[in-house]
C-alpha cells in the first residue's frame, strides 16, 4: 500500500472531428494521495469530464488516450486490456456521476444495482451483499434502508438518488473515487448534506477523491488541492488556500472575481467578467490558450506553448508569461475598480 | 411599504389533484398554501427555498399561465383574472434557466427576438427591424447574429436573446427563473451585470427566483423564503443576511458555501429530508426538522408576525404562541 493512490504523467485525449483533430485534454500530469481531495475546477468545455472518464477508460470509441504514465496504486492502467480494466472499475476506482436519475437503470431496484459490483468483483454471496448494501446506505444516511432495497429510482427524490450512487461507489471499497459534478443537479441544503457525507467517509475509508466540478464555493470548502482546467490544460495547480488566497492565473483570479462573495462584493455592485468565448482545441494552438481574453497579453503570450511555472510557495504552479508579483498587481488593479 | 404596486398577491391557494393510483381518489397537492406577497415598482423580489416549494407554480399563476385555485393576484392594480393574456404578456415576461430548451431552433434570432410583436399585433411592422437592433445593442449581442440560428450561438448569448425578447415589448415586470444557473460561473457575472443595467435603464421591476443565495444576496432588495408553499419568512436583503429570523432560513443559510478554504462543510441541522407534499406534516409545517420546535408546533401552524421590513411565521418570534396555542 503505498501513500500515492494515483499518479497520472502527461494524459492526453485525441478525438478525430470533420475538422480536424480535436485535443479536449492535453498533457495533464496529477497525483491523488490517500485520504486527499483534488478538486478540478474549470467552465464548461474545458475537459474535465473527459478527463474523469480517460481514468476510467470510458471514453468513446473514437477518442485516443495516451498517457507517459497512469498507475493506480502502482499498478500501470495503460497497457490493460478492458477484461482487466472492467475488474479494476467499480472495484478499485468507482465513479459518482453527475445526474443520479439517468445514471442509475430505472428498470433495476436499488437492492440489484448495489450488489452487482460487489458480487461481480468480490463473488459474496447476495445475503453477504445485501448486509453489506444495507450497512452503507445506511451510512449514507438513508433510513429503513433494508426497505429501500426493493425500491426502484423513481421511488426516489433526487437527494436519496444521489446518496445511492455514492452508496454504490462505495460497495467494493474503492482506493479511488472520481465525483463528477456530484451535487449540482441538488438543492443547496442537501448540497451541504452530501459533501459531509462525502468528506465524513472518505476520511473513514482513506480513499483518494477527484472532485471534478465548477462551483468554486463547493471547492474552496472540500478540495485539499486544486487544479483549474481551462481548455484542457492546467493553468493553475496548488492547495486550496494558494489557489483561493492568492490565484496567479489570470483565468484564475478572473474566475475568482465573477462570483459575488458575501461580506466582500458590494450589493449590488458589478461582477468581474471574462470577456470572449472559449477557443475551439481542434488542431494544435501555439502559445497561451487564455491570452484571447487574457486582460494582460503580450506579443510574447502567442509565440510558445507556456510551461507550469513555481509560483512563490512550493507546490503552487501556474502557466503565464507573467511572474507572480506582476498578476497580482494586475488582479489588485482590475479589483479596486 | 409605500411604493406603487405593480403586482400583488393576496391569500393566494393553487391545489393540483394527484392520482394516487388506479381506481383510488385523487389527492389534493396543495403547491402554493396561503401566499401574500406585494412587488413593488423598481424592486428586485427574491423567491428562494428548496426544490418543489412552490416557487415556480407561484411565478405562474404571477404570470397569468395558471389561475389560482383561491385568493386573487393583481396586476398594477386590477385582478389578473379580468385582463386578457395579451394585457398580461405585455406587463409581465419571463426569463427561463435553460436558455438550450427555452429558444426554438428552428427560428432565427431575429424573429424569435420579433415573435412578442407579432403576437401582440404591433401596428407598426416598419420599424421592428430597427427596434430590435436597438433591444440586441441594448442586451449586447452583436448585429451579425440576426440570421443565426440558437445553435450557432454560446450559452451566454442565448440567454441575451431570452432577454431581449422579453425585454422587446417594454413589460414591467421580469421573472427570472434560475436565469443563470445552466451558464458558467463567467458567463453568469456577465448577464447579472446585464439584468443589474437593465433594471435601472428601464426602470424594470424583477422577480428572481434563485436556489443560488450568493446571486440572491447579491442583487435582490427583498427576500422571500418559501417552505411547502408558504412563505415562512419576508424581510429586505440586508435583514435577511444579517439576522434571519426562522429556522428554515438560518439552515438555508447556513449551507451557502462561499469560496473560503478556511471554512470546512457546514452542518445544516436539516435531518430529515424534504417532506411530501401531498403528506403534509400538522401544525407548522417546518416541525419535523426544525432544530428549535417547541411541543405546540407540530399542532397548531405559526401566524404571521410582523418583523422589521416583512414578516415572519415562526413560534419563537409569537409572544402570544403558547398562550392562543392553547385556545
Amino acid at each position: 500500500m503505498t501513500e500515492r493512490i494515483l499518479e497520472v504523467e502527461g494524459l492526453s485525449v485525441d478525438i478525430p472531428v470533420p475538422a480536424g483533430m480535436l485535443h479536449p485534454v492535453q498533457d495533464l500530469s496529477f497525483h491523488v494521495d490517500r485520504g486527499e481531495t483534488l478538486a478540478i475546477v474549470g467552465e464548461s468545455g474545458c475537459g474535465k469530464s473527459l478527463t474523469s472518464l480517460a481514468l476510467m477508460d470510458l471514453l468513446p470509441s473514437r477518442a485516443t488516450r495516451r498517457a507517459s504514465k497512469l498507475a493506480l496504486d502502482g499498478q500501470d492502467l495503460t497497457g490493460l486490456s478492458e477484461r482487466q480494466m472492467s475488474d479494476l472499475r467499480g472495484n478499485r476506482m468507482s465513479m459518482i456521476f453527475q445526474e443520479p436519475m439517468t445514471s442509475l437503470n430505472p428498470a433495476y431496484t436499488i437492492g440489484d444495482q448495489l450488489i452487482e459490483a460487489l458480487r461481480r468483483h468480490r463473488g459474496v454471496t447476495v445475503g453477504e451483499a445485501r448486509d453489506r448494501a444495507v450497512w452503507l446506505l445506511e451510512k449514507v444516511g438513508i433510513t429503513a434502508a433494508r426497505e429501500r432495497l426493493r425500491q426502484y429510482p423513481h421511488q426516489l427524490s433526487g437527494g436519496l438518488r444521489q446518496r445511492v450512487m455514492i452508496a454504490m461507489a462505495l460497495m467494493c471499497g474503492p482506493d479511488l473515487i472520481i465525483a463528477d459534478e456530484p451535487t449540482t443537479a441538488l438543492d443547496v441544503t442537501i448540497q451541504a448534506q452530501i459533501l459531509h457525507l462525502l468528506a465524513d467517509l472518505q476520511r473513514e475509508f482513506r480513499t483518494g477523491l477527484i472532485l471534478i466540478t465548477h462551483d468554486l464555493g463547493v471547492v474552496a470548502r472540500v478540495a485539499d488541492r486544486v487544479a483549474v482546467m481551462y481548455a484542457g490544460q492546467f493553468v493553475e495547480e496548488g492547495t486550496a488556500l494558494q489557489i483561493f488566497q492568492a490565484p496567479t492565473h489570470p483565468y484564475t483570479q478572473g474566475l475568482l472575481n465573477c462570483i459575488p462573495v458575501p461580506g466582500k462584493t458590494a450589493r449590488g455592485a458589478h461582477l468581474g467578467t471574462i470577456p470572449g468565448i472559449v477557443p475551439s482545441l481542434v488542431g494544435r494552438m501555439p502559445g497561451c490558450h487564455f491570452a484571447e481574453r487574457c486582460r494582460y497579453v503580450t506579443d510574447a503570450c502567442r509565440a510558445d506553448a507556456i510551461a507550469l511555472r513555481d509560483a512563490t510557495e512550493p507546490g503552487h504552479r501556474y502557466r503565464c508569461v507573467l511572474s507572480p508579483e506582476e498578476t497580482a498587481a494586475h488582479n489588485q488593479m482590475e479589483t479596486a475598480q | 411599504m409605500s411604493g406603487e404596486a405593480v403586482i400583488e398577491v393576496r391569500d393566494v391557494t393553487r391545489t393540483f389533484m394527484i392520482s394516487s393510483g388506479f381506481m383510488k381518489p385523487k389527492r389534493p397537492l396543495h403547491a402554493v398554501n396561503g401566499v401574500n406577497l406585494r412587488v413593488e415598482r423598481g424592486e428586485v423580489m427574491a423567491l428562494v427555498g428548496e426544490s418543489g416549494c412552490g416557487k415556480t407554480t407561484l411565478a405562474r399563476m404571477m404570470m397569468g399561465l395558471l389561475p389560482p385555485s383561491q385568493g386573487t393576484i393583481e396586476l398594477g392594480g386590477k385582478p389578473i383574472s379580468t385582463l386578457d393574456r395579451m394585457t398580461v404578456a405585455r406587463t409581465v415576461q419571463p426569463i427561463f434557466q435553460d436558455p438550450y430548451s427555452s429558444l426554438n431552433p428552428r427560428k432565427t434570432i431575429g424573429s424569435i427576438i420579433t415573435l412578442p410583436l407579432r403576437v401582440q399585433g404591433d401596428r407598426d411592422p416598419a420599424t421592428w427591424e430597427k427596434r430590435v437592433h436597438e433591444i440586441m445593442e441594448l442586451v449586447g449581442l452583436p448585429r451579425r447574429v440576426f440570421n443565426n440560428y440558437p445553435n450557432q450561438l454560446s450559452g451566454g448569448q442565448r440567454q441575451r436573446v431570452a432577454i431581449a425578447r422579453a425585454l422587446i415589448n417594454r413589460p414591467r415586470m421580469v421573472i427570472c427563473d434560475e436565469p443563470t444557473s445552466a451558464l458558467d460561473v463567467s458567463v453568469q457575472s456577465q448577464i447579472l451585470n446585464l439584468l443589474q443595467d437593465l433594471r435601472a435603464e428601464l426602470g424594470l421591476t424583477y422577480l428572481l427566483i434563485s436556489h443560488n443565495l450568493a446571486v440572491v444576496e447579491h442583487i435582490a432588495t427583498r427576500v422571500a423564503v418559501m417552505y411547502l408553499g408558504r412563505i415562512v419568512e419576508q424581510t429586505d436583503t440586508a435583514s435577511l443576511f444579517e439576522s434571519p429570523r426562522h429556522p428554515y432560513s438560518k439552515a438555508l443559510l447556513s449551507s451557502v458555501l462561499t469560496p473560503d478554504p478556511t471554512l470546512g462543510v457546514p452542518d445544516t441541522h436539516l435531518g430529515a429530508s424534504f417532506p411530501n407534499p401531498l403528506e403534509m406534516p400538522s401544525g407548522c409545517t417546518f416541525h419535523p426538522r426544525c432544530p428549535k420546535a417547541m411541543p405546540h408546533c407540530s399542532q397548531v401552524a405559526p401566524r404571521p408576525i410582523p418583523a422589521p421590513g416583512g414578516h415572519v411565521e415562526c413560534h419563537l418570534y409569537d409572544e402570544g404562541a403558547p398562550t392562543y396555542a392553547q385556545s
